[in-house]
């Protein structure tokens, strides 16, 4: 099973890298196949940290953009979006910290909690209805939970339960190494499991 | 107990986790409360935005990618016109006989401070912010 991820990634990998070369001969068009095969996952990644619709759209299209702008220096070597998201991740934080100097944070982390709340849905819905409400109204109190998280706590933590990184794809892309993956990853579920544990 | 939550553990690693646990209680008690953390937020996945919004996402790339190149090009001409207009006012304020000696002076002065400012501010952009070790600190 592993071994045929490995295969698939490899493939994936050679793909973007012709993907990138013809790019970097001037094919503007190419570049769709990257955006389109990543713009969803990008938005999701940008979404777990800024926590606003419109920002996470705007935010994934202008690190594409950039990206784009870059691809110069675009590392074959790399994964393609290991690289990218690097570019998502800095725009996403400076506009936290621009959003920051002008709003009250406490009141940003608490008014934004309940339109985060409306962007998720639980997995299967083929349960009795009556389970399925309460099992909604946790969802609802966990994810509310969640957006209380500081933002690089959230971030980790969906990118592991969320988009099932391993820890090594998780350390690549936040570039720390796989002990502080696991030991981001206990600080961010103990404190979930606080906030949470005060919800319910 | 992260590794053995996420199933990112050897089997060596996962007996003794599970004969630690049999020892201390405490210990069990909080692995099967992350555990059902773990559980609950496996069950949630993010809600796909409506369809037209993928549709619509390359082309906005697409356009905002050509527009960037359009105001690139908006900016280097109109930069070369102001220089060389600027180049021109100053050139014709120094052979008019009309003007005075000590403005001329004094407007020379003042276009070379206006240059070292502006070729300080884009040294500080561009340079000196690139090797800032502290410039992913707040202040």
């Amino acid at each position: 099973m592993i071994e045929g991820n490995s295969i698939n990634d490899d493939l994936a990998n050679s793909e973007d890298q012709e993907i990138v070369s013809l790019c970097l001969k001037g094919e503007k068009e190419a570049y769709s196949f990257i955006v389109k095969k990543y713009m969803k996952r990008a938005y999701f990644n940008a979404l777990s940290i800024v926590k606003n619709h419109d920002d996470a759209l705007d935010i994934s299209q202008e690190a594409f953009i950039q990206a784009y702008r870059a691809i110069a220096k675009f590392d074959m070597r790399r994964k393609f979006y290991t690289w990218y998201y690097q570019i998502l991740r800095n725009l996403c934080i400076n506009h936290l910290r621009r959003k920051s100097k002008f709003i009250d944070i406490g009141k940003f982390a608490s008014e934004n909690s309940d339109e985060y709340c409306d962007s998720i849905e639980l997995i299967g819905s083929d349960a009795d209805p009556s389970v399925l409400a309460e099992q909604n109204e946790m969802t609802q109190k966990l994810w509310k939970a969640i957006s209380l998280l500081k933002s690089s706590e959230r971030e980790i933590l969906l990118l592991k339960e969320i988009e099932n990184c391993s820890y090594k794809e998780i350390s690549e892309r936040l570039e720390i190494p796989i002990g502080t993956v696991m030991s981001r990853l206990f600080t961010a579920r103990k404190h979930l499991k606080e906030i949470f544990g005060k919800l319910i | 107990m992260m590794a053995m939550l996420d199933g990112e553990i050897s089997s060596g690693d996962k007996r003794e986790f599970q004969q630690y646990l049999s020892t201390y209680p405490e210990c069990q008690k909080e692995w099967n409360e992350y555990q059902k953390l773990k559980e609950f937020t496996m069950q949630v996945k993010f809600k796909d935005p409506p369809e037209e919004i993928w549709d619509r996402y390359w082309l906005n790339v697409y356009n905002r990618i050509e527009r960037g190149i359009g105001w690139i090009f908006i900016s280097i001409g109109a930069m070369i016109v102001l220089f060389y207009s600027g180049f021109k006012a100053i050139e014709s304020l120094i052979v008019d006989p009309t003007i005075v000696g000590a403005v001329k002076i004094g407007i020379i002065v003042l276009l070379i401070g206006t240059v070292i400012v502006l070729v300080s501010v884009i040294r500080e952009k561009f340079f000196t912010r690139k090797y800032d070790k502290y410039k992913e600190i707040l202040r």
